[in-house]
């Protein structure tokens, strides 16, 4: 039979506050185990719980940028259960009253468009780490994470194969990371997705049986997961089995899904509200304020480069990928006044000496300002465009200005008629060989002759003018 | 010759003013008589005599500097669920008998700041569930008036301290009548303020929604001298309350006539003590001859108040009682084979009967298909009940009832019958369901010579008014001065 996949996305997203959700602890990633803790994310006795507002800020961000509405009060929740990384006993989470709901993004889906809605966006706490000992029965528990803010996003169930599934969490991922309220990082956990696939017979309305699928730790590991989660429910239900409600791990190397079975499941959370924490106004100044402090977003910025600069949709794309890459191409823009030559430079040279170095737009050595007057250079014929290459690179390599790189090179270009005039004409006074070939249809010499050309002037010669000149001497 | 012992907080600060004595010297009479008693009436699970001591000291230095504060000097004992840096906190359970926090609760950091004597942590109902002091791993706190019946709680031992002349004063909790009921047994006051108006950081929790801690004390002055230095926002809890503390002082000895005083028809049940309905009709009488008005008014939803408690409170605290799992801190049952034997056996062998079945009663009342018909149900009629207080305060000052149906009963009478020992707190339990703050003061003595207190309640951060009226009760109804026969 014919299925048709429907799947929903649960992503967890670490917020980037200075510190903790509930106590004035480091939310920073990477320190020594334990040593980001306090009696209150230690969950010692008779400490209470005092909630960041900056947490409500960045949730606010993130429910307005995917057109979620914000409700007028929401109130936390204790989510309980029993797990050696959660020291009190129970999550602050929040359950039946969320800040914001009813949202959707659209995202890019070959060559169309697709909406996919969000159903809430909640706050809660992160839980601490269990370190197992390879060698010994021993696990350790590090409560650094332990109170480090997160927000929950979840899907409508709208998203219909693995590829829409890792087209939304890109856009997700985009945006996060765009707000600056995420790091994005997948693989130390600061960005993570469930997934919850289930199959309908094709064309049929009601929803199958679903599984959960955990531990997944890269967008291609999200829609390989799915991949393989399709073909197995199929595969049961072509036999004529039935689809067990669980949650299954993804495992990497194998490339299956496990069942977890046993005692992770099941729970009954006793959900009901903390008592500890009052509920949160979020009123029409705050969301007003913090729509106003939103960045515009990855989506628009694509779609006014294309608009405005006159620049591929790809490379828009490409140029859009972070807001600091983005900042920085504008900048050589309105410095340089060549959107289409910017584009050229950053997405070409730049861009592959930051990738090759693994660095970071905000840390190249390249001033915006540095790349827009080589590009002036170019225009106004002082340099080649074959010498900027030479110029870019050491731009990058000393983060000196380009008059300085072509000063230290000797690079000016050649521009003067008359001295080339005479270049050529002892080139092929040199060259009579050729000169005839040349002259007798064997067109193809005059590479050559462009090659000797340059060799005469160590490459400084404008290249065009090499052109033009030579095909009226050669002409004879 | 009265010993320094048995003196007020405030009669305390004048001779230390007069410089008649020294914060040295009441120490060491309290504790003379802590060695002297204590055996008897076991208030305390940790004394702390070598810091109290030192304690006294500095505030004889500080005294001579001339920096004498609210408190200087004055021996105070801590319920033992007050969290005390470097101080065992055990909250009298054995799944806490090794606990040593690192922080100190706002109360404490407040008391200390003020230049309390801490004379030790005092024995209660483990995690506060009880209101005998039976339910202790530390063993039961007698009522100093008789040996052989239990002094309240759950805070019986602070109770107990005081009235004992263990300390002058003392730190309760009340989470549905732990100070006031107490108090009524021991024959002290008793104070629980507003929730919010004093810190619970520190506090160990039981009801998160119902907490909240309060003096107990040899008269109504020197509940408002306690409430001067504990009461205040606190930024390290959110459900504390940004309102101004007034100087509760300044409420005594102002009279209250013209006030109306509301008696609440549902608190004049059968089953209620005949001498305990006699004294309370008395202390009626003393506040109408100070002028005030007495109406009968009505609380109707009075009748739910057990069941609503017994839902919410046990919900929050099955809640609260899972950070006690052998993880990270206090007791961890021995040679698990793996990790949910190692919480079943902890949390087993750790917390005492009463407990265990709080934790059931509240995982029970939040599960799935019940939350509903149980949580959900109890707090709104809890809206209810809060909306029945709000009404009746729109139509009088404040409240009189009795604090406790009954005067202390024997030792083990109880225990093996929670629904009567929940009966109890009948009277108190209503107060924290509401928020609102109530006062218990002794209104004299059965035939058998056991106290008996009265309870006022007020609205919302009415303190004031609670030490207003009751400081006037207090004055009029002239209850003989008895001392326990230790």
């Amino acid at each position: 039979m014919e299925y048709e996949p429907v799947i929903g996305l649960e992503v967890h997203a670490q917020l980037l506050t200075d510190t903790k959700i509930f106590c004035g602890c480091s939310a920073k990633f990477g320190a020594p185990p334990n040593t980001h803790t306090c009696p209150v994310c230690l969950g010692m006795p008779g400490v209470l719980p005092v909630l960041n507002k900056k947490v409500v800020e960045f949730m606010m961000k993130m429910a307005l940028a995917t057109n979620c509405r914000i409700n007028p009060e929401c109130n936390f929740a204790r989510k309980n259960y029993f797990y050696p990384d959660l020291p009190k006993g129970y999550q602050i989470s929040q359950y039946a009253n969320p800040p914001a709901e009813h949202g959707w993004i659209d995202v890019e889906v070959g060559e169309g468009k697709k909406r996919i809605g969000i159903t809430r966006i909640h706050m809660e706490e992160d839980a601490g780490k269990l370190l197992h000992d390879e060698h010994n029965p021993v696990s350790h528990v590090d409560l650094n994470r332990t109170g480090v803010p997160l927000i929950e996003i979840v899907s409508e169930p709208d998203i219909r194969s693995a590829e829409e599934a890792a087209a939304y969490l890109k856009r997700l991922h985009e945006i996060l990371v765009y707000l600056e309220i995420c790091d994005g990082n997948m693989e130390e956990g600061s960005f993570r997705c469930d997934a919850n696939v289930s199959l309908r017979p094709r064309g049929t309305e009601p929803f199958g049986t679903r599984a959960e699928l955990k531990n997944m730790n890269s967008f291609r590991n999200v829609q390989r997961a799915i991949e393989y989660e399709i073909k197995r429910q199929s595969y049961v239900l072509d036999g004529g089995g039935a689809v067990v409600q669980e949650t299954r791990l993804w495992d990497d190397t194998a490339g299956v899904t496990h069942s977890m079975r046993g005692k992770e499941e099941a729970h009954d959370y006793r959900y009901f509200p903390d008592p500890d924490l009052v509920p949160i106004v979020l009123d029409d100044a705050w969301r007003e304020a913090v729509r106003k402090s939103l960045p515009e977003l990855p989506l628009e910025k694509r779609e006014r480069f294309v608009r405005d600069y006159k620049i591929p949709p790809y490379d828009a794309g490409v140029l859009t990928a972070s807001r600091a890459l983005a900042d920085y191409y504008e900048e050589v823009v309105r410095l340089s006044g060549e959107p289409k030559v910017a584009s050229n430079w950053v997405m070409g040279d730049v861009l592959r000496f930051l990738n090759e170095e693994k660095k970071d737009i905000r840390d190249c050595p390249i001033a915006p300002a540095s790349l827009a007057e080589m590009i002036r250079l170019i225009g106004d014929g002082t340099i080649s465009g074959k010498m900027a290459k030479e110029v870019v690179d050491g731009m990058y390599k000393s983060g000196k200005p380009p008059q300085a790189i072509i000063a230290e090179k000797g690079l000016v270009q050649i521009t003067d008629e008359g001295a080339l005039t005479g270049t050529i004409a002892e080139i092929i006074a040199k060259n009579p060989d050729q000169l005839a070939q040349y002259r007798s249809g064997k067109e193809k010499l005059f590479g050559f002759f462009v090659g000797q050309a340059m060799k005469a002037t160590q490459g400084k010669a404008n290249p065009q003018l090499i052109n033009d000149l030579l095909k009226k001497m050669l002409a004879g | 010759m009265m010993e320094l012992y048995q003196l007020t907080i405030h009669e305390l600060q004048d001779r230390l003013r007069a410089g008649q004595t020294t914060s040295a010297e009441i120490a060491a009479s309290v504790f003379g008589r802590i060695d002297a008693v204590e055996k008897e009436v076991r208030a305390y699970i940790t004394p702390m005599r070598e810091t109290a001591l030192a304690e006294a000291k500095l505030a004889d230095e500080a005294i001579k500097r001339g920096e004498m504060k609210a408190l200087t000097g004055i021996p105070i004992a801590v319920k033992d669920v007050c969290c005390t840096k470097g101080v065992r906190t055990t909250c009298g359970s054995k799944i806490l008998q090794n606990f040593v926090p690192p922080y100190d609760a706002t109360v404490v950091e407040k008391l200390r700041d003020a230049g309390a004597v801490f004379t030790g942590k005092t024995n209660m109902d483990e995690f506060a569930m009880g209101s005998s002091t039976e339910n202790s791993y530390f063993g039961a706190t007698r009522n100093p008036w008789d040996l052989e019946r239990i002094p309240g709680g759950s805070s019986g031992g602070s109770a107990a301290a005081v009235a004992a002349e263990e300390c002058i004063a003392s730190i309760g909790s009340d989470t549905g009548g732990s100070i006031r009921q107490p108090a009524a047994l021991c024959g002290v006051v008793g104070l629980k303020p507003t929730y919010g108006r004093v810190s619970r950081y520190g506090l160990v929790a039981f009801a998160s929604s119902l907490d909240q801690i309060g003096p107990f004390t040899k008269d109504v002055e020197d509940a408002a001298i306690m409430m001067n230095v504990i009461a205040g926002y606190d930024p390290r809890e959110s459900t504390s309350v940004p309102e101004e503390v007034p100087d509760y002082r300044s409420f005594l000895g102002k009279g209250i006539e013209g006030w109306k005083v509301g008696i609440p028809k549902e608190y004049f049940i059968e089953g209620i003590d005949p001498e305990v309905e006699a004294a309370i009709r008395k202390a009626i009488k003393v506040v109408e001859e100070a002028g005030a008005k007495c109406v009968e008014v009505s609380l109707p939803h009075t009748q739910y108040c057990l069941a609503v408690y017994y839902i919410v409170a046990p919900a929050e605290a099955c809640s609260n009682l899972a950070r006690y799992d052998g993880v990270k801190y206090g007791y961890r049952a021995e040679g698990n084979r793996d990790l949910l034997e190692m919480y079943k056996k902890t949390r087993s062998e750790g917390f005492g009967a009463e407990v265990k079945r709080r934790i059931m009663i509240g995982t029970y009342a939040l599960s799935s298909g019940y939350y509903d018909a149980y949580y959900k149900k109890a707090s709104q009629v809890r809206g209810l009940i809060k909306r029945d207080f709000d009404e009746a305060f729109g139509k009088c000052d404040v409240l009189l009832t009795p604090t406790t149906p009954t005067p202390a009963f024997k030792i083990g009478e109880k225990t093996d019958d929670p629904m009567q020992m929940y009966l109890s707190d009948i009277f108190t339990i209503s107060t924290n369901l509401a928020g609102i703050p109530g006062i218990s003061v002794p209104c004299g003595f059965t035939a058998s010579g056991l106290p008996m207190g009265v309870q006022f309640l007020a609205g919302h951060f009415q303190e004031g008014r609670l030490f207003q009226c009751s400081s006037a009760y207090e004055r009029l109804a002239k209850i003989e001065k008895r001392r326990p026969k230790l």
